[in-house]
């Protein structure tokens, strides 16, 4: 009999029902669970805490369910970071609303063992069933590098399994530990001195007494280094590679939504066509399907993104790209990391705002996604398109090329840029001032991205997105639909001007008013909340003019509505507003709770309208 | 200490001198005093550079090597 076919013990019918898994980063953890329990996952928040979790299922050899609880990628149990707590919490059955883990499985890079095992001597320490996993033990024979897993076993006192989780081999050590339901762990000379030396040096002994051979560093990695982080080309192929994002996001993923929108709206209307005209219509079309079609238009664009950022991230280029922008954004107060969400909020803030989750330090992550929705976002060109062609003529500044349009544009580009930077500085040195989150990123070795991997990422963010910002984008589209919709004339809708959204319009014009603004601005600025091209619709709705087929015509009509400073006063009001739903939800989904989009909110608009008051009367001055 | 070490260079980890957690999270990468750490190049501009300790590769900037004290190579008290 192998010492592998350990048959099932009447005991094994006490099986475990809940499993933590828990790994460093770079462990190649999720990877693995995502193997193991093949996507029947569930995601959600730990309590009170931002932290997020997947609870994974999986069946043992009996058929019964059992739970998998990924747990935050971390080096070590220090109750003093928010992740390891939260770590510490789950594994000693001290986190409400979680079943108490009846074993742990830790998952360690074996090409990295010794800064990985002190980990593990960390978990195993808590007593409870235990299988340590060796990942990538695929890089680890083609590097030459070599552990004895039995040897190894003997001294953690705890069964030691080599496996690869993107190739799957040695998973069924995995299968095995489910079905043996192993006792508790016998005592071992674990290291009882709290300090990371002394961890540090149990590894390298233990390591040492198993026969672990560190392997090399890849080749390959070496010589990328050398290119990617070479002084003159480095910042070369950073700069293609920016462009190459910006590029996909824009010029791709614009037209794929620009399609998705058709085919929606094309949807709508075929849905639309069997219903029995009148408010459950309009309710379910108007309400409902535009709404919820608001936030799918932003998926192709947000699934492209992370397609393009886990190609970079899987392949470790992304570390490397931190390393050469990290001078440059140091110099706002920010880190290398945030530079990837920042350039991405160019074409949209909500996958932007959903990217910076590579930033580990929470304070560069929230100042991240607080100056992101600043960057000018395509929603905004519409409506710059519009208002600049109204009112400024177009006159060649630089030949064919450059005209007074585009420089315009390029101005409020540029606007953008500079207060998104200068909102950096004041939140950095102020409510988010931070010493103790510095400049630390490990550098993964080069490798092919997997897209399986990818794969799942993808359908996972997406899923994310839909779920949690679709809720809260659901009852503001409602609401929305509702304020025009009423109150009801002989049953029927009230044309627009007599409507609620007009009447808050109304109600806002002398707020608006210092602005440059009438009523009919500030109903575009109520139903432009929802997104900020609609503002062109409801202007066109609020002319009796078809704004698609009828540019021209809405222009011409802008011009009774607006002076001139009452337009550059709009467009800036733009440029800084935080007008877009999509955005405040996320925001609350990311942070994980209303505090900083209420926040957010408030400063974008005090800014918009302190800054569109001193557009308006500055440019009334010399232009009326 | 470190930041004085030249692309190439190796020393021996002695003291971090550096905030409690930032201490811990190097030491948790493998920034343990005793070890060999190397420079292994460094970012354009000089600033961060990447360092190699057992295997592991980190990039730090100059305000956190600053307050690494380092001793010039002799025997490695373990490790290596």
């Amino acid at each position: 009999m192998s010492c592998h076919a350990v048959a099932p013990t009447s005991e094994s019918s006490t099986a475990y029902r809940t499993i933590a898994v828990i790994g460093p980063p770079n462990s190649g953890k999720t990877t693995l669970f995502n193997r193991l329990t093949k996507l029947r996952q569930k995601v959600g928040n730990f309590p009170g805490v931002t932290v997020e979790h997947h609870t994974g299922y999986i069946r043992d050899a009996n058929g019964e369910e059992i739970a998998l609880v990924d747990l935050p990628g971390v080096y070590s149990l220090n109750p003093k970071s928010e992740d390891e707590k939260v770590a510490v919490d789950v594994l000693t059955g001290n986190m409400p609303g979680m079943p108490v883990p009846d074993a742990v499985i830790v998952v360690l890079n074996s090409t990295n063992l010794h800064t990985h095992l002190v980990l593990a001597a960390r978990v195993i320490a808590l007593g409870m069933p235990t299988l340590v996993l060796l990942n990538m033990c695929d890089e680890l024979r083609q590097q030459d590098g070599d552990v004895d897993v039995l040897s190894l076993a003997r001294e953690l006192g705890t069964p030691v399994a080599l496996v690869s989780a993107t190739t799957g081999e040695g998973l069924e050590a995995v299968e095995n530990f489910l079905s043996s339901a192993a006792p508790r762990p016998e005592p071992v000379a674990l290291p009882v001195i709290g300090s990371t030396r002394g961890y540090r040096e149990w590894a390298v002994r233990v390591g040492a007494h198993a026969g672990y051979r560190r392997p090399a560093t890849p080749v390959w990695t070496a010589r990328l280094d050398a290119l990617f982080l070479h002084r003159v080309w480095g910042p070369v192929i950073f700069a293609v590679v920016v462009i190459g994002v910006f590029q996909t996001i824009f010029a791709l993923g614009q037209p794929l939504s620009n399609l998705f929108q058709k085919f929606l709206d094309a949807t709508g209307a075929a849905i639309g066509h069997h219903l029995p005209t009148g408010m459950l219509q309009s309710l379910i079309i108007n309400g409902v399907w535009k709404g919820t079609g608001s936030v799918l238009v932003f998926l192709p664009q947000i699934l492209l993104l992370f397609l393009v950022i886990g190609i970079l991230e899987d392949s470790g280029y992304l570390s490397r790209a931190a390393v050469i922008a990290d001078r440059t954004m140091s110099r706002v107060g920010l880190n290398g990391k945030s530079f990837i969400p920042l350039l991405s909020a160019y074409a949209c803030a909500v996958p932007a705002i959903m990217a910076t989750r590579t930033i580990e330090s929470k304070r560069d992550r929230i100042a991240t996604i607080l100056v992101a929705p600043f960057m000018t976002c395509s929603a905004r060109l519409p409506v710059y398109t519009m208002v600049i062609a109204a009112f400024l003529p177009n006159h060649p500044l630089l030949g064919p090329f450059l005209g007074t349009r585009a420089v315009a544009m390029l101005g409020l580009y540029v606007l953008g840029f500079i207060m998104a930077v200068a909102t950096a500085r004041l939140l950095k040195s102020t409510v988010l001032k931070s010493k103790d989150a510095p400049f630390i990123l490990e550098m993964p070795p080069y490798r092919w991205p997997l897209p399986a991997s990818l794969g799942l990422r993808l359908v996972d963010r997406g899923k994310a997105f839909l779920y949690r910002a679709g809720t809260v984008i659901m009852l503001v589209s409602l609401l929305l639909w509702a304020a025009t919709n009423f109150p009801m004339h002989h049953g029927q809708p009230p044309a627009v001007q007599d409507s609620v959204v007009a009447k808050l319009g109304h109600a806002i014009e002398p707020v608006i008013q210092p602005l440059g603004f009438d009523w009919k601005i500030g109903v575009g600025l109520v139903t432009s909340i929802a997104a900020r091209e609609v503002i062109i619709a409801t202007l066109g709705t609020l002319h009796g003019v078809d704004p698609e087929s009828h540019a021209a015509d809405l222009q011409t009509a802008l011009h009774h509505e607006l002076t001139p400073a009452g337009a550059v006063a709009l467009l800036v009001f733009f440029a800084f507003a935080m007008q877009c739903m999509s955005t405040i939800a996320v925001v609350r989904r990311e942070t994980n709770g209303w505090k900083w989009p209420a926040l957010q909110f408030t400063y974008m608009t005090i800014v918009a309208y302190v800054a569109a008051f001193a557009a308006y009367h500055i440019v009334g001055h010399f232009w009326s | 200490m470190l930041a004085d070490l030249k692309v190439g260079e190796s020393a021996i980890l002695a003291d971090l001198k550096l905030a409690p957690a930032v201490a811990e999270h190097l030491m948790n990468l493998g920034f343990v005093p005793g070890l060999v750490v190397k420079v292994l190049r460094s970012g354009p501009g000089g600033d961060p550079r990447v360092y190699r300790v057992d295997g592991t590769e980190v990039a730090m900037r100059r305000d956190l090597s600053q307050h690494i004290d380092v001793e010039l190579i002799g025997v490695p008290a373990f490790g290596d």
